[in-house]
C-alpha cells in the first residue's frame, strides 16, 4: 500500500470522519487518495482557516481535529492555528506535505523546515522519513495529541514517502516509554487537600479549561455543592460549571466580575482545578490572594507552582482526583457567613452597563441572544472587546459551548472555528461573536461555509474600531486613537456575493428580530450590528495591578 | 547558581534541538552541554549545566525537560551525590625551558603535555570543576592562547 493510502487508513483507524485542508504539490498523492476514499475533506479558503476549523471541531466535540496542508507556504499558513491550539491545550493533528527526502535541506521549491518552525508551538512533531514508520507515527501522533495535557502534534510527510509502498500494519496499542502521563492523584496529597478543605472558612473553587478537557463538570458541581463553596472559572473554564448555578461567580481576572475577584482575593483556600494561574487571572502576583492556601489539581506538573506558590499540588486527571477528593472530605466547612459576604459583593458590584434607548449596546445583543437560546447553542468568538462581552453577558451552561482563543488571543480564529464546531455539532446553533476587525482576518471562509452548507451565524459587533486596542488608548494613551479606527466592507453585499445572507441592524428595536431571523435561516448569516462605537469593557484590571483594583467604569 | 542535570533521551532526530529550544525559548541559560550515546544506542545521555536564579526556575527547568516527549528521565544532581569530570585542551605559550616548570605543576595538579613544538604546547587535563579551575590558574601564567572544553560530564555514585 502506498504511504498516502496508509495515512488515510490510519486516520480511519483513529475514527476520523472529517479533515480540513488545502491541496498543493507536495500532498498530491494524499489528495489523489482522498478523491474516492470516503473520508470527507472540507476545503477551506486558507490553510489558517483549516487549522482553526480543526481546532474548533475539537473544542466542540472533544475529538482530535485534523488539518492538512502542502509544504512551504501551506504549512507556514497553519502555524498561527497550531500555536493557537497549543496555547489552549487543544488536541489536534496537523499533517503537512514535505519535499522529497533527497531534496530536504536543499532549499528546494516550497521547502520549509516545518518541524523546526513548529517545534515551540506543538506538543510534539514528527518528520516521517520512511514509509514503514508512517502508520505507527500517526498512531503516536493521535495518542500524544489527546492524552495527558492535550495539544497539537504535527506530522510532516515527504512526497516520496507518500508514494512509497509497504504493508499497512496498524499498531493496536501505542506505548511510548518516555511519555507516561499521570492520571490518578496521589492518595496522600488528596488526604492533605481534604483536610485543608475541611478546615477552611472561606474556600473558593477556581476552575479552568482542564475541567472541560477532563470531562469533570459533574464532579466539579458535586464538589461545589458538597462544600457550598463559590465557584469562579477562567475564560477557558466557561461552561465547565453552569453559568446559571447559584454558587457561580462568573469569570475572574482582568475582565472578570468584581465579585469573583474580591472573593478570590479574600478567600482563605483556593481549590484550583485544571487552571494555570495565567497572568490575566492573577494580576500582580505579589498581591494575589495573600491569605489563601492553594490546592492545585492539574495533569501537567509544569503548571503547578509556575506562577503561584502551591500548598498541596495534586498531579493527575481532574475527574479522577475530584471523585477521590469528594470521598475523602469527611466534614464540609461551614460557609454560611462566607457565602453571605460573597452575596454582598454581588449586590454591591454587579455586572452592569448603561443601556440606551436607541443605540445598540453590545451587552444588549448578548442578553437577547441568551434569551433566545437559553444556553442551547455554541458560542464562538473572535478576539477583542466583543469576546470579553461574550464572556460576561452570556451564560454557558455546559462544557464545550464557549469556544474562543484564550492563550494566544488570535483574531481571525472565531469564524473558521465556528465552522469546525458546526461540523462537529451539526444539531447545535453555532454563533460567532465577531469584532469588525477580527472578522476581516479570515472572512474568505464565507466561501467554505456556503459551499459546504455550514450554517454558522456571524454576529458582527461593528464599532468601527479595533475596539480593545482603542480602549487601552483611551484609558492609558490619552485617547490618541492611533490606527485603531477601521473601515469595513458592506457586509450585507459581501455576504450576498458569497451566497450567504446578510443583514444590517442599526436600531436597538431591530436586534431581537434580526437574531430570530438568523436562527430561522438555513444558510450562513452575517449580521452587521452597528453598536455604540466607544463602549468599553468593564470591569477591567489594568495590567500589572492586583485583581481587586478594578476600574468598574460606569457601573 | 549553577546546577547539574542529567537527561536520558531517545536518540532521535531533532531531540537536541528540542532540548536546546526549550532553554532558549524560556530564557534559561545553558552553561555547558555534553551529549553522547549510552550502552543502549537508542538512548543518549546529556549532562547539562544550567544557570538558575532560584529554586523555582530550577523546578521549571526540570519539569519542562520532563515534559518533552523524547525525554526518558531527568536527574537533578542538586543535593545528590555525583562525580563529575571535564576534559580540557589548552594551547599555551611554551619554550623548552618551561618543560620542567610544567612538570612540577603536573605533579600537583591534573594535566599533561600531549603535544609541543617551538613556541606552543597543548595540555590535556581531566578533572572536576575545582581541579580544572586550579590548573587553568596555573596555566594562565604561561599565557593560554586557546582553550576548548567538553563541558561537564556527571554520573551518580
Ligand atoms: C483579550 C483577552 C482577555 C482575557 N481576559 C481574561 C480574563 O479576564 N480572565 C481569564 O480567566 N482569562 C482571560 N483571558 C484568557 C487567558 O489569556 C487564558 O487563556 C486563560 O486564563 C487560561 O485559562 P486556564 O487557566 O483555564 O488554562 P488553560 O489554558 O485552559 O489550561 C488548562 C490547564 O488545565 C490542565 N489540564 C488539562 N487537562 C487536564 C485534565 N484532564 N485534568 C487536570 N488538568 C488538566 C492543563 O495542564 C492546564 O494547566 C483573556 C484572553 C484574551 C485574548
Ligand atoms: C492576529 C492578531 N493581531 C492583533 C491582535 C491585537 N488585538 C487584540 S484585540 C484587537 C482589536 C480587535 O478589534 P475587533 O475585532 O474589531 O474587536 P473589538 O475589540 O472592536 O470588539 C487587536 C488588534 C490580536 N489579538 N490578534
Ligand atoms: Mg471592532
Amino acid at each position: 500500500m502506498v504511504g498516502a493510502r496508509i495515512l488515510l487508513e490510519s486516520l480511519k483507524k483513529e475514527g476520523v470522519e472529517v479533515i480540513f485542508g488545502y491541496p498543493g504539490g507536495q500532498v498530491l498523492p494524499i489528495f489523489d487518495q482522498l478523491y474516492d476514499f470516503g473520508l470527507k475533506l472540507i476545503l477551506t479558503r486558507h490553510e489558517q482557516g483549516a487549522a482553526h476549523a480543526a481546532d474548533g471541531f475539537s473544542r466542540a466535540t472533544g475529538k482530535v481535529g485534523v488539518c492538512l496542508a502542502t509544504s512551504g507556504p501551506g504549512a507556514t499558513n497553519l502555524v498561527t492555528g497550531i500555536a493557537t491550539a497549543y496555547m489552549d491545550s487543544i488536541p489536534m493533528v496537523a499533517i503537512t506535505g514535505q519535499v522529497g527526502t533527497h531534496l530536504i535541506g536543499n532549499d528546494a521549491f516550497q521547502e520549509a523546515d516545518v518541524t523546526g518552525i513548529t517545534r515551540p508551538v506543538t506538543k510534539h512533531n514528527f518528520l516521517v522519513k520512511d514509509v514503514k514508520d508512517l502508520a505507527r507515527t500517526i498512531a503516536e501522533a493521535f495518542y500524544i495529541a489527546s492524552s495527558g495535557r492535550p495539544g497539537p502534534v504535527l506530522v510532516d510527510i515527504p512526497l516520496d514517502v507518500q508514494r512509497a509502498d509497504t504493508e499497512f500494519i496498524w499498531p493496536e496499542k501505542v506505548n511510548i516509554r518516555s511519555y507516561q502521563p499521570t492520571y490518578s492523584g496521589h492518595p496522600g496529597q488528596i488526604k492533605k487537600a481534604a483536610k485543608l478543605i475541611s478546615n477552611s472558612k472561606k474556600p473558593i473553587i477556581y476552575a479552568g479549561g482542564g475541567v472541560i478537557t477532563s470531562g469533570a463538570a459533574l464532579e466539579l458541581k458535586e464538589l461545589a455543592e458538597k462544600l457550598q463553596a463559590p465557584v469562579t472559572t477562567t475564560f477557558m473554564g466557561l461552561g465547565g460549571f453552569s453559568g446559571a448555578h447559584k454558587l457561580f461567580l462568573g469569570m475572574l481576572g482582568m475582565h472578570g466580575t468584581a465579585y469573583a475577584n474580591h472573593a478570590v482575593m479574600e478567600s482563605d483556600l483556593i481549590i484550583a482545578v485544571g487552571a494555570r494561574f495565567d497572568d490575566r487571572v492573577t494580576g500582580r502576583l505579589d498581591d494575589f490572594a495573600p491569605g489563601a492556601k492553594v490546592v492545585h489539581i492539574d495533569i501537567d506538573p509544569s503548571s503547578i507552582s509556575k506562577n503561584v506558590r502551591v500548598d498541596v499540588p495534586i498531579v493527575g486527571d481532574a475527574k479522577n482526583i475530584l471523585l477521590e477528593l469528594i470521598k475523602e472530605i469527611k466534614k464540609s466547612p461551614d460557609t454560611t457567613e462566607w457565602l453571605r459576604t460573597v452575596e454582598n459583593w454581588k449586590k454591591k458590584h454587579p455586572l452592569t452597563y448603561k443601556d440606551d434607548s436607541a443605540m445598540i449596546k453590545p451587552q444588549y445583543i448578548l442578553e437577547q441572544l441568551w434569551d433566545l437560546t437559553k444556553g442551547d447553542a455554541v458560542i464562538c468568538t473572535e478576539v477583542g472587546q466583543s469576546q470579553m462581552w461574550a464572556c460576561q453577558w452570556y451564560q454557558y451552561l455546559t462544557p464545550r459551548t464557549f469556544i474562543s482563543s484564550g492563550g494566544l488571543g488570535t483574531m481571525g480564529f472565531g469564524f473558521p472555528a465556528a465552522m469546525g464546531a458546526k461540523i462537529g455539532r451539526p444539531e447545535k446553533e453555532v454563533f460567532n461573536i465577531a469584532g469588525d476587525g477580527s472578522i476581516q482576518m479570515n472572512i474568505q471562509e464565507l466561501a467554505t461555509c456556503v459551499a459546504n452548507k455550514i450554517n454558522v451565524k456571524v454576529l458582527i459587533f461593528n464599532n468601527g474600531f479595533l475596539g480593545m486596542v482603542r480602549q487601552w488608548q483611551e484609558l492609558f494613551y490619552k485617547k490618541r486613537y492611533s490606527y485603531t479606527p477601521i473601515t469595513s466592507p458592506d457586509y450585507v453585499l459581501l455576504a450576498q456575493s458569497y451566497g450567504a445572507v446578510g443583514m444590517c441592524v442599526t436600531k436597538k428595536s431591530e436586534v431581537r428580530a434580526a437574531l430570530q431571523k438568523a436562527i430561522e435561516t438555513q444558510n450562513t448569516v452575517f449580521i452587521d450590528f452597528r453598536i455604540e462605537p466607544e463602549e468599553n469593557v468593564y470591569p477591567m484590571v489594568p495590567s500589572g495591578q492586583a485583581i481587586n483594583k478594578m476600574i468598574e467604569g460606569l457601573a | 547558581m549553577r546546577h547539574t542535570i542529567s537527561v536520558l533521551v531517545e536518540n532521535k532526530f531533532g531531540v537536541l534541538a528540542r532540548v536546546a529550544g526549550l532553554f532558549s525559548a524560556r530564557g534559561y541559560n545553558i552553561a555547558s552541554l555534553a551529549v553522547s550515546e549510552t550502552l543502549d544506542p537508542q538512548i543518549s545521555y546529556m549532562t547539562i549545566v544550567v544557570e538558575a536564579k532560584d529554586a523555582k526556575v530550577l523546578e521549571q527547568i526540570n519539569k519542562q525537560l520532563n515534559k518533552l516527549i523524547d525525554v526518558i528521565t531527568v536527574t537533578d544532581f542538586t543535593n545528590k551525590e555525583y562525580l563529575d569530570r571535564e576534559l580540557v585542551l589548552a594551547k599555551i605559550n611554551y619554550a623548552p625551558k618551561d618543560k620542567s616548570k610544567l612538570e612540577t605543576i603536573f605533579n600537583k595538579f591534573v594535566g599533561k603535555i600531549i603535544y609541543h613544538k617551538a613556541d606552543v604546547a597543548i595540555i590535556e587535563a581531566v578533572g572536576d570543576q575545582h581541579q580544572i579551575g586550579e590548573l587553568l590558574n596555573e596555566l594562565d601564567k604561561f599565557g593560554i592562547k586557546e582553550l576548548v572544553r567538553t563541558g561537564k560530564l556527571a554520573i551518580s555514585n
